[in-house]
């Protein structure tokens, strides 16, 4: 019965696309309203929100057997954002895991309407991607390298071909465009509904107008969902609730932060052009004039992503569908100018309708799906940023996968729910952010970017010591970060000025850093890092860490391990140092955005024993790493105590008295592979450590160093990031890590099984470091990371992340390496011999440079010496 | 200066608009006045006293004596006194006069006069909770008098709820706007005060603990507190909150806030005048004491907590409340009433006050004793104490007070003191989603401009385009071309309003540059810009403007609550 109802909805909304009245479709309804069926009292999964992500992840987890699904809408189905939606759905992203879900959703609707007999309005268009500028070239171009090889064609055309493609267009000002010829638009409401349905009849119970007040929780764990018509018990939560998914969130007793907030969106239709436009004129976008235009019904529908945006909703208070919200037509009026610049034939067309809707964006522009680290069993898939069409069908798939099968087939890390903490949740916080990150839609995305809003959250003690000496900041997780030390007679270009694809203006400040760190010392305030203190009352702690973590963890006290903690199939679930610090404690320090995948990944797999305590000290400790062959010197003089390698071996942690202060944590390890000491610091002593460690430095040339230096330096010894060279799909076997993992030790650990297994078959990826041959740090573009690698002209993977190495004057990229089977695409064993023998090139943006491949860092690196007949003057300065 | 032509406060009474406008160049007038004023003859053609009470109780700085765009009066030089230069002075002026000049200023001269004292505050963003009804306020002052004699207040209370808004308009000098600027508020913030809180207060002073903070002051950095009196002010306060505490018979009632202004007024009215009588040992401070009770000052005080608004006033500033109306156009709601010879229920008063033989000396050519225009004021002593105490209080005084004509004098027909009060008239108003916004504004801009068209411009201003008419294709037709057209318009047509970033500023530059059809002329702004200082106070009074922007949503929301 269920099934006939939606399906006699969707018939009545077919003809009145979102944006016309509903009022047929509220009357048609209204009827089968009346009979208001009885909620079930339980389900294996309820779902929360009735538009493109909650019919897809319903869709998507029915197909994969899930019956016992029902799904809630507060309003009616797709009458929020999804209604409203502009229907162009686009592969052109710049993250390969967004493209890999619109090239998914595209592939889905596009046999949607087969396959549930609901019209749809897929039409392919393709899509136009104008550059007035050639850095917006630039940026088209690395995008069509990254959708050309996993298969999305498109390509790089001449403004005379665009002329042709599109013949009201004005192409004046442009210098080339992208071509992307398999997008297509789309009725995105109707594809909620064609969705809906499938589920409907794979079994999944709708219910529209019934809200669900909050979520209930018990132990931890989704126990069922209060809704206005009576409690559901359930073992799964969905939160797919779009613009109303924070406040649901925090409806909890034990609230979900689910960082997104909305802003207005406006979008202009007009009646059709004297000769109606054809319904697979390709559509536009003119991210420098800020607007995309499409076709629609003969004429234009054309909004965009303008530089001052509204933000709405902020208190909360929210209708229920989404209407009735103020045509703004002053603040159009940029784009509208935009428009009529890009088309003046438009000029004497008529005006239908400006369209107001908003729609979600989050704090780093990139959608939020996965499950809470607080609440087992409750999953969010929210914050499309305007792109819910384009994600909704492949975030469904990965959402679903990740419900039936504990992981997503992608890693999709970066759009991780625990990427955020609960930092990010406050109202003034995503206010504030979201008014930066609309407009960022079509701006120029470029390296290194930093966001300029929500700043100054968590920093270091010495945040003040060492912006008064020059240094600029980055964010990471919040925290506040020095990148590099502006010395007090150098200027660097303003913000906007400094964006660029080229050698950025701050080259010969790091290298100064760098040069420091290999000939004296600096200092890096690295107190982001996430530390956790793991103790316990015998030995449960040693047991624990043992099953949890690859590598053997009972050393001697004093010592430092690295480690990670890998999930059942090997990949890494974190990446860490681990010092023990006695026999039954431990110190574990991971990677700063770990800080809440990492406490829910040891919460979900430690016992609930009353003797083993674990804790976030991350705020307790303020971390200085001094690198540098002076380290020594520096740390011996402020101790008394000799810090030699006979005295302190490399990788070795001891509490030790620095300047006044006692119980200084100091590690000999820097993360980069170079000669010093880490130092944990209990933050009352920070400033007087660090004012101590300055002043003895002196004399041997000590200095402040930022994150860019450190990056520098570990890229050119290969020393891969979690987050951002290896995944939780990547085992330590295929990144050069044998020797880190216990396998021969006959000790169990999680993910094992899944090692042995590969190691007898071989791995099908390689972490891989190039060094770029024929690249002219000066004139050539740099790379950034996403490059594709290409081996004997054959592409075989992409890079993940690269510096400029100071020492080897190259540029050094780290990216995996498969094999992919000439005939068939399929992955196949990769070999040392493999990649030894085979011909690399780096493609950075169209542009392809000689790379030469390293399965291990250069070990030149690692004695280099000054000679003697090199010194000169100025060694004597202080730096 | 000892004379001025049109002191609208006290002494002739010369309507500043009855006078000429200069026609084109600046000497015109003053050659045509000069004389006049020179010779000091004012007062002796119209045999009424002239007091030279400007300069003479306060007197101006010296210090930018060849510049006539003294905008902001420096503190340092309000405060102290050097009647002795007043030859000095009166020297330079002349120079300036006999120097012809004919000049305009450059419209970005125009602006850095009108904003030289603008300030803005906003309400903290939205956090969640405490949301407050106001959004924030802007405030501005045009001086006319050398050194500007109007005051401007706006303080948050911090242990109870509410924000205070006020504008206070001096007369025979500042000292007296001054000091009620710096000290009114805290009165009635402890009039607010629970009596736990007061009495912890009170336990914290004696046991040399830190303070509660009371208020939280929003200020412009030309707003100045006195720093030598304020310990003479802080003992005063707290002999009124010990008394209240005294008071106190333990049952805990709600503070009624009318009562509480009410109070607040009288209290530091009669602390101003007790000082006086009691002197302080140290010279300094024993001088101004005096000066601020000798000197007067009208107060409008807007107190605004949620939805309840309390405005308090003594005098003839005025708070008006700005509705939109459901069409989008704006009216104008008076919250206070002008305490001067305009109003029939003051001169009723005045004369029930005082015996018949006074009724008609009591209010001559509509000022109180044939003197002073606002009928309830700070300070004032010489309308307030009798000649007796007047006469002991000026001789054991010092030299200064002595030598000053103007205290010395004792107004005519003085039969029956105290001829005037500081107690205001309290008005309460429960703030609606229509009222968007609140003028205070000092009288200098109600006899400029009409109370309809100042709500007109603020309205307008702070709407700003959004509700200039809202543009709405509804079923009409229009072309793309077409609305590109009409919205380019509108927006060079906006961008002049948004000259301004402060609606009080916006405000000021249209009561002193408005031509007759309602516009701001260029070219009479910056002449009434550039007039000297000795004749900006014949065209205009100074001026002091708070405007008051309310949350709607807010106000809303407390209106659904109910």
């Amino acid at each position: 019965m269920m099934f006939y109802r939606l399906l006699s909805i969707v018939g009545r909304q077919r003809a009145s696309p979102g944006w016309q009245n509903w009022s047929s479709a509220r009357n048609s309804t209204s009827a089968a309203e009346a009979r208001s069926m009885a909620l079930p009292t339980q389900a294996q999964v309820v779902i929360c929100g009735g538009g493109i992500t909650g019919t897809s992840v319903a869709y998507h987890l029915s197909k994969m057997g899930w019956k016992d699904i029902v799904l809630l809408e507060q309003g009616r189905l797709a009458a929020g954002s999804t209604r409203f939606c502009a229907g162009i759905l686009s592969t052109a992203r710049h993250l390969t895991i967004e493209q890999k879900m619109a090239d998914y959703s595209n592939k889905l609707y596009h046999q949607l309407e087969q396959e549930t007999g609901i019209q749809t309005g897929y039409t392919r268009t393709g899509s136009i991607f104008l550059a007035q500028t050639q850095d917006r070239l630039i940026s088209l171009k690395r995008i069509n390298a990254g959708l050309n090889v996993i298969g999305i064609p498109s390509e790089i055309i001449s403004p005379k071909k665009v002329a042709e493609l599109h013949h009201l267009l004005n192409v004046h000002d442009l210098v080339g465009a992208m071509h992307v010829p398999e997008d297509a638009v789309v009725s995105s409401a109707d594809v909620a509904l064609a969705l809906a349905s499938a589920a409907s009849q794979n079994g999944v119970q709708i219910y529209d107008r019934t809200s669900v007040l909050h979520v209930m929780v018990k132990k931890g764990q989704v126990t069922g969902v209060e809704t206005d018509k009576g409690p559901i018990e359930c073992q799964y939560f969905v939160n797919c609730a779009g613009q109303w998914a924070y406040e649901l969130g925090l409806s909890n007793e034990e609230p979900v932060s689910i960082p997104l907030h909305a802003c207005e969106h406006f979008y202009l239709l007009t009646r059709p052009l004297e000769t109606p436009l054809q319904s697979s004129t390709p559509n536009i976008v003119d991210a420098d004039g800020r607007i995309y235009i499409r076709n629609w019904q003969g004429g234009i529908l054309s909004g965009g992503f303008e530089k001052n945006p509204k933000p709405i909703f902020t208190e909360g208070k929210n209708q229920l569908e989404i209407q009735n919200l103020q045509e703004d037509w002053d603040h159009f009026e940029p784009l509208l100018s935009s428009l009529l610049r890009r088309m003046p034939e438009l000029e004497t067309l008529e005006i239908m309708k400006l369209v107001n809707c908003p729609e979600t964006f989050t704090p780093d522009m990139r959608c939020i799906m996965g499950e809470s680290p607080a609440v087992q069993g409750y999953f969010v898939l929210a914050g499309m940023n305007s792109a819910g069409l384009s994600f909704g069908g492949g975030a469904g798939k990965y959402l679903a996968e990740w419900m039936v099968h504990g992981y997503p087939s992608e890693n999709v890390w970066e759009l991780d729910l625990k990427r955020f903490g609960a930092l990010q949740s406050s109202r003034t916080f995503l206010r504030h952010r979201v008014m930066e990150v609309m407009p960022l839609m079509y701006d120029l995305k470029v390296p290194r970017w930093d966001f300029q809003t929500g700043r100054q959250l968590r920093t270091s003690p010495l945040y003040d010591r060492l912006d008064a000496q020059g240094a600029r900041w980055m964010e990471k997780h919040g925290f506040e970060r020095p990148k590099y030390f502006v010395p007090p007679d150098k200027d660097l270009l303003a913000l906007e000025q400094s964006k660029t694809f080229y050698k950025p203006d701050w080259f010969d400040i790091v290298e100064s850093e760098v040069k420091c760190c290999k000939e004296a010392v600096c200092v890096i305030d690295m107190s982001s890092f996430t530390k956790f203190e793991i103790t316990s009352t015998g030995d449960q702690a040693l047991e624990v860490l043992q099953y949890l973590f690859s590598n053997d963890l009972d050393v001697p006290v004093g010592h430092i391990v690295h480690t990670g903690m890998l999930n059942e199939g090997g990949g890494y679930e974190n990446d860490c140092s681990i010092a023990r610090l006695n026999k039954r404690s431990f110190f574990m320090i991971s990677p700063t955005d770990q800080q809440v995948h990492c406490w829910a990944w040891l919460k979900k797999h430690m016992p609930k024993d009353s003797n083993l305590l674990l804790e976030d000290v991350t705020w307790k400790y303020t971390a200085l790493n001094l690198i540098g062959p002076r380290a020594v010197d520096v740390l011996s003089e402020l101790s008394y105590a000799p810090m030699t390698p006979d005295h302190f071996p490399s990788l070795f942690c001891k509490e030790m008295s620095v300047g006044y202060a006692n119980g200084i944590r100091v590690m000999s390890m820097t993360h980069t592979g170079e000669p010093g000491f880490m130092l944990y610091i209990p933050i009352e002593y920070a400033l007087h450590v660090y004012n101590e460690v300055m002043s003895v430095g002196q004399k041997y040339g000590i200095r402040n160093a930022g994150y860019y230096a450190l990056r520098s330096l570990r890229i050119e010894k290969f020393f891969a990031f979690w987050g951002q060279d290896i995944n939780n799909l990547t085992t330590p076997l295929e990144c050069g890590r044998e020797s880190r993992v216990k396998l021969e030790k006959g000790m169990d650990f999680i993910g094992r099984d899944a090692l042995l297994q590969q190691k007898q078959n071989g791995v099908y990826k390689r972490l891989t470091m190039f060094i770029l041959d024929d690249h002219d740090s000066d004139l050539d573009l740099w790379p950034w990371w996403g490059e594709p690698i290409y081996r004997n002209g054959q592409y075989v993977g992409k890079t993940t992340s690269s510096a400029y190495s100071y020492s080897l004057e190259r540029h050094v990229c780290l990216g995996f390496v498969h094999n992919f089977s000439e005939d068939t695409g399929e992955e196949q064993v990769v070999t040392a011999d493999f990649i030894n023998r085979g011909e690399y090139e780096i493609d950075i943006a169209g542009y392809r440079f000689q790379a030469k491949a390293k399965l291990y860092p250069v070990a030149s690196l690692f004695t280099q010496k000054r000679r003697k007949d090199d010194m000169e003057l100025s060694d004597l300065h202080g730096k | 200066m000892c004379v001025c032509p049109g002191p609208r406060r006290i002494g002739i009474p010369v309507r500043s608009s009855s006078l000429p406008l200069f026609s084109d160049a600046m000497p015109a007038p003053t050659q045509l006045f000069f004389p006049l004023i020179r010779n000091c003859e004012l007062s002796r053609i119209y045999g009424t006293a002239c007091y030279c009470h400007h300069k003479h109780l306060c007197c101006s700085s010296s210090y930018i004596p060849q510049s006539q765009l003294r905008y902001t009066p420096h503190p340092a030089y309000a405060t102290f006194c050097r009647p002795k230069e007043s030859w000095w002075q009166y020297t330079q002026g002349r120079r300036y006069a006999s120097t012809p000049q004919k000049f305009y200023l450059t419209p970005p001269q125009v602006n850095s006069i009108l904003k030289a004292n603008e300030y803005s505050f906003k309400v903290p963003e939205f956090d969640g909770k405490n949301v407050s009804s106001i959004l924030g306020f802007d405030s501005n002052q045009l001086p006319a008098n050398a050194p500007i004699e109007d005051r401007r207040s706006a303080a948050t209370c911090l242990q109870t709820r509410g924000m205070l808004l006020g504008v206070f308009d001096g007369h025979a000098g500042c000292a007296c706007s001054q000091a009620v600027s710096e000290r009114l508020f805290y009165y009635i913030a402890v009039s607010l005060l629970p009596h736990e809180t007061l009495l912890e207060i009170e336990n914290a002073v004696e046991s040399g603990r830190a303070l509660l903070p009371i208020l939280q002051w929003h200020k412009h950095p030309n707003d100045y507190f006195s720093k030598e009196a304020s310990k003479l002010y802080f003992n005063s306060l707290r002999t009124y909150w010990q008394e209240l505490i005294d008071l106190n018979t333990g049952e805990s009632t709600d503070i009624d806030v009318k009562e509480a202004l009410i109070n607040a007024f009288k209290r530091l009215d009669n602390d101003i005048s007790l000082e006086a009588q009691v002197g302080d040992p140290n010279s300094f401070l024993n001088y101004l004491v005096l000066r601020v009770a000798f000197s007067g000052a009208t107060a409008c005080v807007a107190h605004v907590d949620g939805v309840d608004l309390h405005v308090a006033n003594t005098g003839d500033s005025r708070a008006m409340l700005g509705v939109q109306e459901e069409d989008g156009s704006w009216s104008a709601v008076t919250l206070s009433n002008d305490h001067n010879a305009q109003n029939e229920r003051e001169l009723e008063r005045l004369k029930l006050e005082h015996p018949k033989s006074e009724a008609k000396s009591v209010v001559k050519q509509d000022r109180l004793l044939g003197l002073l225009m606002p009928f309830r004021a700070f300070g004032d002593v010489k309308f307030k104490w009798s000649i007796d105490l007047q006469k002991r209080v000026i001789e054991s005084g010092p030299d200064q007070l002595n030598d000053n004509e103007y205290t010395k004098f004792i107004p005519p027909n003085y039969h029956t003191p105290p001829y005037l009060t500081a107690e205001p008239e309290v008005t309460y108003h429960r703030l609606r989603p229509q009222d968007k916004f609140l003028v205070l504004a000092t009288d200098g801009l109600w006899e400029t401009m009409h109370r309809q068209d100042v709500v007109r411009i603020v309205g307008e201003y702070l709407t700003g385009m959004h509700h200039q008419q809202p543009i709405a294709v509804g079923g009409y037709k229009v072309t793309l071309g077409q609305m590109h057209g009409l919205l380019t318009e509108r927006r060079t047509k906006m961008s002049s309003v948004f000259e301004d970033q402060n609606a009080a500023t916006h405000l000021i530059r249209h009561a002193v540059g408005n031509n007759e059809f309602g516009t701001v002329d260029h070219e009479r702004l910056s002449k009434m810009l550039s007039l000297p200082e000795e004749l900006a106070r014949m065209y205009r009074d100074d001026i002091t403007i708070i405007v008051v922007q309310f949350n709607s949503h807010v106000v809303g929301a407390y209106q659904n609550r109910e």
